[in-house]
């Protein structure tokens, strides 16, 4: 038993001893924070690598708790997100005088993930969200003195909050009904009764707020915009990730009995979601902004796909993730280096960025280009499956009009291309000493978005790993 | 041979162009990875037709299938017919000539070159491809460099005219993708034999076909989705021209043949307005080139007059018409591929593409004159030149067809070639004939690299305008192929 508990949570065993001896280094002597963060980044590549060494079948606590070889996929992706934050924030957290807590926090935040993943109950589900959100509200307000960093914070907590407490009311209600919150109980129990269809949509309501999925977007410009690059792309990657996984095994395996109701909620949150993600995307200035609303559009075409029910639904669902991970992360690696150095964070300002910056440029042109679905870039193939995903319902209405919204992101996402290469600029960003750290973690991101695509392996073993209705 | 070699060849002299330094070897390496380019398809050639000799009457040849992607069904299947590989010369010695006329290109040249190669790479995938997903990964990689290459390297009012380009192509693919799912959904399967084989529910069909027709029509510049072409096409740095007129267009007209052939009963069904909007293009496209001034809007515009043909001659939907639309595409790529290299010597020299400010260049440089002049000539088809071969075939197949308003769509398409006469006669007349301002007398001549590239493209226009029956001889047999999938609708009707 013991035994079974170290193999079986051996990834959150990890990153809890992780924080902890961060919080041992904390109280011990000053070290300089280079030490800190190169020592932190090998325990986070050796965390990355001891996740992808073994997995097994099993639950744990009455069933509170599962895994499998999928959920431990899932939060390798995660691990590997985080490496790739902390890497490219390298020369942002150099000058922080709160390296570890920031490590801290983000380590707490990914652990609540780690067990929302993996949670086979609606109350271990809800604790794991807590766990994962509130660090997460600290970590935004992390640049102190900034106003606009504290403004982040208290629009997620307040909104976290808010959808939280929705969620809340709609796993009582199911509990109301069925008397249960264990999963594998709770399908032979929905049978879309009114009262049930209520908290059905109050729990989606509540997860729709935690992806940001239109109507229920409008705290996300604001908290990207005012963190701090780094937390931004923890949002906007990680944490909207481990949401998606989560909503995917709820749907697929718990709501099975009202299929048909959720599909109609997901196509029309996806329409909205596309259309008012990509319509805002167009008129952004800041970076920030403007990636915040282009990953609402992303989140729209990941919902088409979950749509589609099948193994091929939630295969393109991670698949998706994974490139997503790559070129969002690359896209935010180029911004969160330029904005540690020179503290510019608008599109504007990237005009003319070619000239100076030719492999920054590169980075950040492949990466928009894997966010728009350019092949040979892996988002091409990401977005690609997702809609044929969607498709296999038969519902072409829906796929021509995100084929269309295709062709609208595409605009905004050439635009940025546009000012890097072809808009003249007298005071382009100067030519930046990008840190070794950073590069690589780069280097990774663009290898991730040409390999992932091309390389049919990857989504045939996600395949191999997914599950469908 | 292994027709993976076509993709392959361009993505290490893509790599090579990364690596070298400096514009001598870039533009070296370059030249020498697309002329291995055309040594393979020469070679690709003389194999066909021995293969095809020597009694081999498979429908494609080299056929090589791979799985891709296992779960979804996807396979990397290729394989050519006569038509494709007729499509693969085409390319090969447009991207000799491109690379030939960019031999001075000093900006960026690095990634200038890599960027054209990159483009022949997306345009030789596609040709080869006989798995729909390939061929819409490779339609779409050829987009990118294109709006690349003419933001960056354009003249005039770039970046407007590359995001044109690049959105229109893209809502055009997104229509194609449309269809493509369509067809996915219906069949099981992305692989274009397979899909002949089993063949379309009618009902699909007609439901998708638009999609994937005016999709791929996006790109061969179809009326009213023509837009993107003028100017795209007189933004757009010489090769890049070439490459967009000479091969890029070609794409949806090759798209537009087999996706006519992979869904005959639509195509049966809206062949009325696949020929009403041809039609249209063709007349518009003739009227609106005699109201231009540049000469590179003079050509783009002719170029959808031109491409028209090519959806007239598929929408007719018979044998000699679809030979005519095949063979206008070769045409119609060589021709427009010498006339942008003609203009952007000009443009070099002269630094103007009005032709009012232009005159008499013939005293000054007798052989760009003379390359502008057989551009010409091809392009209001003079028997001799390619032109009039590819336009004649399209005419009679079109006029086999005895329905009247068929009739007189051939008629109006005919009476176009006069307007076409008009502006290609009076363009060369004001700036090739009369006297020479002062300030033109003294430019030189084209150098080695444009001669060469002239050379190469006007042997290709004459090769088949004096010998059709070669290019007949390599094609015949698979729209033989592509009528026998049409032509069993008509005897069900």
């Amino acid at each position: 038993m013991t035994y079974n508990i170290l193999i079986q949570l051996r990834q959150e065993l990890a990153l809890a001893l992780l924080i902890f001896i961060l919080l041992f280094i904390k109280l011990g002597k000053d070290r300089s924070n280079e030490s800190i963060l190169n020592f932190i980044n090998a325990v986070l590549v050796i965390n990355l690598a001891a996740g992808f060494c073994c997995h097994e079948t099993g639950e744990l606590f009455n069933g509170m708790f599962n895994t499998n070889a999928l959920i431990v996929f899932e939060k390798n992706l995660l691990n590997l997100a985080l490496l790739i934050i902390s890497m490219q924030s390298y020369a942002w957290l150099k000058e922080s005088k709160n390296v570890i807590e920031f490590y801290i926090l983000t380590l707490t935040s990914l652990l609540g993930m780690f067990f929302m993943i993996s949670s086979g109950n609606l109350l271990m589900f809800y604790l794991g969200l807590e766990m994962s959100t509130i660090p997460l509200a600290a970590a935004a307000n992390f640049d102190i003195t900034k106003r606009k960093s504290s403004e982040a914070a208290m629009k997620l907590i307040l909104s976290s909050a808010f959808s939280s407490a929705i969620l809340l009311m709609g796993i009582s209600f199911l509990y109301g009904t069925t008397g249960t919150l264990t999963f594998s109980i709770l399908t032979a129990h929905i049978n879309g009764n009114p009262i049930q269809l209520f908290a059905f949509i109050l729990l989606i309501s509540g997860f729709a707020f935690k992806i940001s999925a239109v109507p229920f977007h409008l705290w996300t410009a604001d908290v990207y915009e005012g963190a701090p690059v780094a937390v931004t792309s923890f949002l906007s990657v990680i944490s909207k990730a481990a949401v998606l996984f989560t909503l995917v095994n709820l749907l697929y395996k718990v709501f099975t009995p009202i299929a048909t109701t959720w599909y109609l909620v997901l196509v029309v949150l996806a329409a909205a979601t596309i259309l008012i993600g990509n319509l805002f995307a167009l008129r952004q200035d800041s970076f920030k902004r403007f990636l915040a609303f282009s990953s609402i559009a992303q989140v729209g075409f990941i919902l088409i796909g979950i749509s589609g029910s099948s193994q091929a639904g939630s295969a393109s669902l991670i698949y998706f993730i994974l490139i997503y991970i790559f070129s969002n992360l690359a896209a935010f690696g180029v911004v969160s280096v330029v904005s540690a150095l020179t503290g510019k964070e608008k599109i504007s300002d990237f005009k003319g960025f070619y000239k100076t910056n030719p492999m920054l440029s590169w980075v950040l042109t492949i990466a928009l280009f894997s966010l728009a679905g350019v092949p040979p870039t892996a988002g091409f193939f990401g977005k690609l499956f997702l809609m044929m995903a969607g498709a296999a319902k038969g519902n072409y209405g829906i796929i021509i009009f995100a084929a269309l919204n295709m062709v609208v992101s595409f605009y905004y996402y050439l635009k940025v291309v546009k000012s890097i290469f072809m808009d003249e600029n007298e005071a382009p960003i100067q030519k930046l000493e990008v840190p070794a750290i950073s590069k690589i973690a780069m280097y990774i991101c663009v290898a991730g978005v040409i390999v992932t695509g091309l390389a049919s392996v990857v989504y045939d073993y996600i395949y191999s790993l997914s599950f469908g209705l | 041979m292994n027709l993976t070699l076509l993709i392959l060849v361009p993505f290490i002299t893509a790599v090579l162009i990364l690596l070298a330094r400096g514009l001598q070897q870039i533009r070296v390496i370059g030249l020498i990875g697309s002329l291995i380019q055309l040594g393979l398809a020469g070679w690709l050639l003389k194999s066909f037709l021995a293969a095809r000799a020597a009694g081999n009457n498979a429908a494609h040849l080299f056929e090589s299938n791979q799985t891709w992607f296992k779960a979804l069904h996807i396979n990397y299947h290729i394989g050519i017919d006569g038509i494709a590989l007729a499509m693969i010369l085409l390319t090969s010695v447009i991207v000799v000539a491109g690379i030939l006329v960019s031999w001075t290109m000093d900006k960026l040249s690095k990634e200038y070159f890599f960027l054209l190669v990159l483009l022949s790479m997306g345009a030789y995938g596609f040709f080869i491809s006989l798995d729909l997903f390939t061929l819409f990964f490779f339609l779409e990689v050829a987009v990118i460099p294109k709006f690349l290459l003419i933001g960056i390297w354009g003249s005039g009012d770039k970046t407007k005219s590359a995001m044109k380009l690049a959105l229109m192509l893209m809502a055009g693919s997104a229509l194609v993708m449309v269809g493509l799912f369509g067809i996915y959904y219906n069949t099981h399967t992305f692989d274009m034999v397979q899909i002949t084989q089993q063949g379309i529910p009618v009902g699909v069909q007609k439901f998708f076909f638009p999609f994937a027709f005016l999709g791929f029509g996006v790109f061969a510049a179809l009326f009213p989705f023509h837009t993107w072409v003028p100017d795209g096409h007189a933004s757009a740095p010489t090769a890049a021209s070439m490459f967009l007129a000479g091969i890029s267009m070609k794409l949806g007209g090759y798209g537009c043949l087999r996706i006519a052939a992979l869904m005959p009963d639509a195509a049966h069904t809206y062949s009325w307005i696949i020929i009403l909007l041809a039609t249209i293009a063709i007349i518009y496209g003739a009227f609106a080139t005699m109201m231009q001034t540049d000469l590179k809007y003079i050509n783009a515009y002719s170029s959808i007059s031109h491409c028209g043909f090519v959806i007239l001659g598929i929408g007719m939907l018979n044998k000699t018409s679809i030979n005519g639309a095949v063979i206008q595409m070769v045409s119609h790529g060589l021709m427009t591929a010498l006339f942008f290299a003609a203009i952007g010597m000009i443009y070099s020299r002269t630094h103007t593409r009005m032709v009012a400010q232009l005159g008499g260049l013939l005293k000054a440089m007798p052989f760009i004159s003379t390359v502008f002049v057989i551009a010409g000539l091809c392009s209001l088809g003079l028997p001799g030149f390619s032109g009039f071969v590819a336009e004649m075939t399209v005419f009679m197949g079109s006029w086999q067809n005895p329905d009247g308003a068929y009739r007189l769509a051939t008629i109006l398409s005919g009476a176009s070639i006069v307007v076409t006469a008009v502006y290609i006669l009076r363009a060369t007349g004001r700036a090739i004939m009369g006297p020479i301002s002062a300030e033109h007398a003294l430019l030189s001549d084209a150098t080695w690299n444009e001669k060469l590239a002239a050379v190469l493209l006007i042997a290709g226009i004459l090769v088949i305008g004096l010998a059709p029956f070669l290019i007949n001889h390599l094609i015949m047999p698979s729209t033989d192929a592509i009528m026998l999938q049409v032509g069993k609708v008509t005897l069900i009707k």
